[in-house]
């Protein structure tokens, strides 16, 4: 098993606010928007450095869309942050219409995704909003899954030509990818290689991932491990050479089921190589008030129940 | 040869009914209500011709149609401008057309800047394209049209006091006040009220005028063009009829999103002179 080494705990939201600080000076046609939520996104720096090009919008999300999606119809790259509920749920319309169906070239910046946000509870914990996002054509949608890994991909997003969706955390989390990576949009990143099963996990589960693999070794089972940072264009060819080789899946995520990355691979895998799946992911319901970790546990969402996952596929 | 205003809002108005009639569906009332302003923006006010037209908008005025539902207007005046050939309007909401049910990008009508159909939006989009102008140093104006019943969305009123905020004074929205919505009245659907004292409460220069004549339009366009630059976003309230010009149309929400039938179109073309040629269907 390949060693990963955390560097120290960081929230990936901060990862997103040194990839914007970075394109804010690198590229005069980025800015900003927020709906009063600058230093939950993590926006100060570039706000500070480039006043003319930071929006406060207020807490008017809708309107946030829209103003994005007129300022890249001149030519500018909007990013727009809020929290990833009211990034995608509350505005789906004005996503799909004004920046998806328009092919408007803004980038959605969604902070405190998944029961991860903890004590705010349900309302805030958002675990449908890669099923939203996914779901709308022409949408990119990337969920990294520590600091260095968003800070490259903030940069990606804003070379790319058209909508994305950046979904972060707010908890800090281990630290570990390289921080010179380059991120390929739609590129899985294979972490590990094994030969008894797979195991695609994406954000803050990535780490987890890496520690069961570690356990299920020792256990006598190999893993291939992938992270899946862009869930839309998924890496197809990835996916279905893991899945051949090994013929059993494990996708980890903090999200839905439904909707998640889980059922992606599923549908890519049914129609091409049938594999034995298991999901370790939240299943139909709301999540509660709780310490990050106590809740990642009680949802099943940690590396234990990956490890469990993967045993009940022997 | 060159046509008088009128003489292009009648043909507009025949373009509207034959294109709703040949379709079997789509929104006349509005869009006839809307005709004469929007005939005059686009032929007298604005700054940008179907040569110069980009999407980007840099150093042109722009305009955003938010009330997607009265694209055949908008289609009929982008074809009687030269945007595309007229004949084009007889393929309006055909399988494979540019010319979508509501406006849209995806086939790259000219002319077209943005989707709209979904209610609300179009006025935050005029709101980023007015401030992208401003860091651009671009000195041109965004227009946007939002429909009365509309108004009723929140997005707008969100929009309404981002505006104000941002002082974006290169944007001039207009409100088609033609006071009917597909339920009814927009007084017995919502109680929409005193639009003026709403709009002027969140911090607009309003202008009031009759969106049915040409000399009134004229002179609130001027007092639009003379409000620039002077810290308010302005809303020009249009006073107009639902279904004007076609007699069994007029002031009623009935023809809001209905078609005419074959009859029906036959006795509006009596009461709208063809002044620049009818298209072939």
């Amino acid at each position: 098993m390949k060693e990963y080494i955390d560097t120290g705990k960081k929230d990936t939201r901060s990862g997103f606010g040194a990839g914007l600080a970075e394109l804010g000076n690198a590229n005069d046609r980025v800015v900003a928007l927020t709906a009063d939520l600058k230093g939950s996104l993590k926006m100060d720096q570039f706000a500070a450095e480039h006043p003319d090009r930071f929006f406060e919008v207020g807490i008017a999300e809708a309107n946030m869309v829209g103003m994005a999606a007129g300022l890249a119809i001149a030519g500018y790259i909007p990013f727009i942050g809020t929290f990833a509920n009211f990034a995608t749920a509350r505005v789906m319309d004005q996503i799909r219409q004004s920046v998806c169906y328009s092919k408007t070239n803004v980038k959605i910046a969604a902070s405190h995704a998944g029961i991860t946000l903890g004590e705010d509870g349900a309302t805030h914990q958002t675990l449908e909003d890669i099923g939203i996002m996914r779901m709308l054509p022409e949408m990119v949608v990337i969920n990294p899954c520590d600091y260095n890994q968003t800070k490259a991909a903030t940069i990606a997003a804003a070379a790319w030509n058209g909508p994305v969706y950046l979904r972060f955390g707010r908890p800090g989390v281990p630290n570990f990818t390289p921080a010179d990576q380059k991120f390929e949009i739609g590129k899985a990143i294979k972490l590990n290689n094994g030969d008894d099963v797979t195991v695609i996990a994406t954000g803050h589960l990535v780490w987890e991932a890496i520690q069961a693999a570690k356990r299920l070794e020792e256990l006598g089972m190999t893993v291939d491990l992938i992270d899946i940072a862009t869930i839309k264009p998924l890496d197809r060819e990835a996916v279905i050479a893991s899945a051949r080789k090994t013929g059993r899946v494990v996708v980890a995520e903090e999200h839905l089921i439904a909707g998640g990355l889980g059922e992606v691979v599923a549908g890519v895998l049914a129609a091409t190589c049938p594999t034995p799946m298991r999901f370790v992911a939240i299943d139909d319901q709301f999540g509660q008030s709780g310490k990050p970790a106590e809740l990642m546990a009680a949802y099943g969402l940690d590396a234990a129940h990956i490890v469990e996952a993967a045993l009940s596929l022997r | 040869m060159e046509y008088t205003l009128p003489q292009i809002a009648s043909q507009v108005r025949r373009d509207i009914v034959r294109m709703v009639t040949a379709a079997a569906s789509g929104h006349p009332g509005g869009s006839l209500s809307s005709t004469d302003f929007l005939t005059y923006l686009f032929f007298k006010e604005m700054n940008v011709t179907p040569e110069t037209w980009r999407r980007n908008g840099f150093g042109l005025d722009q305009f955003f149609l938010s009330a997607g539902h009265i694209s055949p207007v908008l289609y009929s005046l982008l074809a009687r401008r030269g945007y595309f050939p007229v004949e084009e309007l007889a393929t309006f909401r055909r399988f494979g057309t540019r010319l979508q049910g509501h406006p849209s990008i995806e086939k790259g009508l000219p002319g077209v800047n943005q989707a709209a159909g979904s209610l609300g939006q179009g006025l935050s989009v005029g709101i980023g394209a007015a401030l992208a102008k401003k860091l651009s140093n671009d000195p041109c104006t965004v227009y946007v049209l939002v429909g009365d019943g509309e108004s009723e969305e929140g997005q707008i009123w969100e929009a309404a006091m981002s505006a104000a905020h941002y002082k974006v004074d290169n944007l001039v929205a207009m409100t088609d006040w033609n006071h009917q919505q597909i339920d009814g009245t927009t007084e017995d659907v919502a109680g929409l009220g005193d639009l003026r004292a709403k709009w002027e409460a969140f911090g607009w220069s309003v202008i009031e005028a009759d969106g049915h004549d040409f000399g009134a339009i004229e002179d609130a366009f001027t007092r639009a063009r003379s409000l620039k630059g002077r810290g308010k976003p302005v809303m020009i309230l249009w006073h107009t009829e639902m279904g004007h010009g076609v007699d069994f149309m007029a002031g009623t929400c009935k023809w809001h999103g209905k078609n005419p039938s074959v009859e029906q179109c036959a006795e509006a073309m009596k009461q709208l002179e063809e002044t620049m040629g009818d298209f072939a269907l």
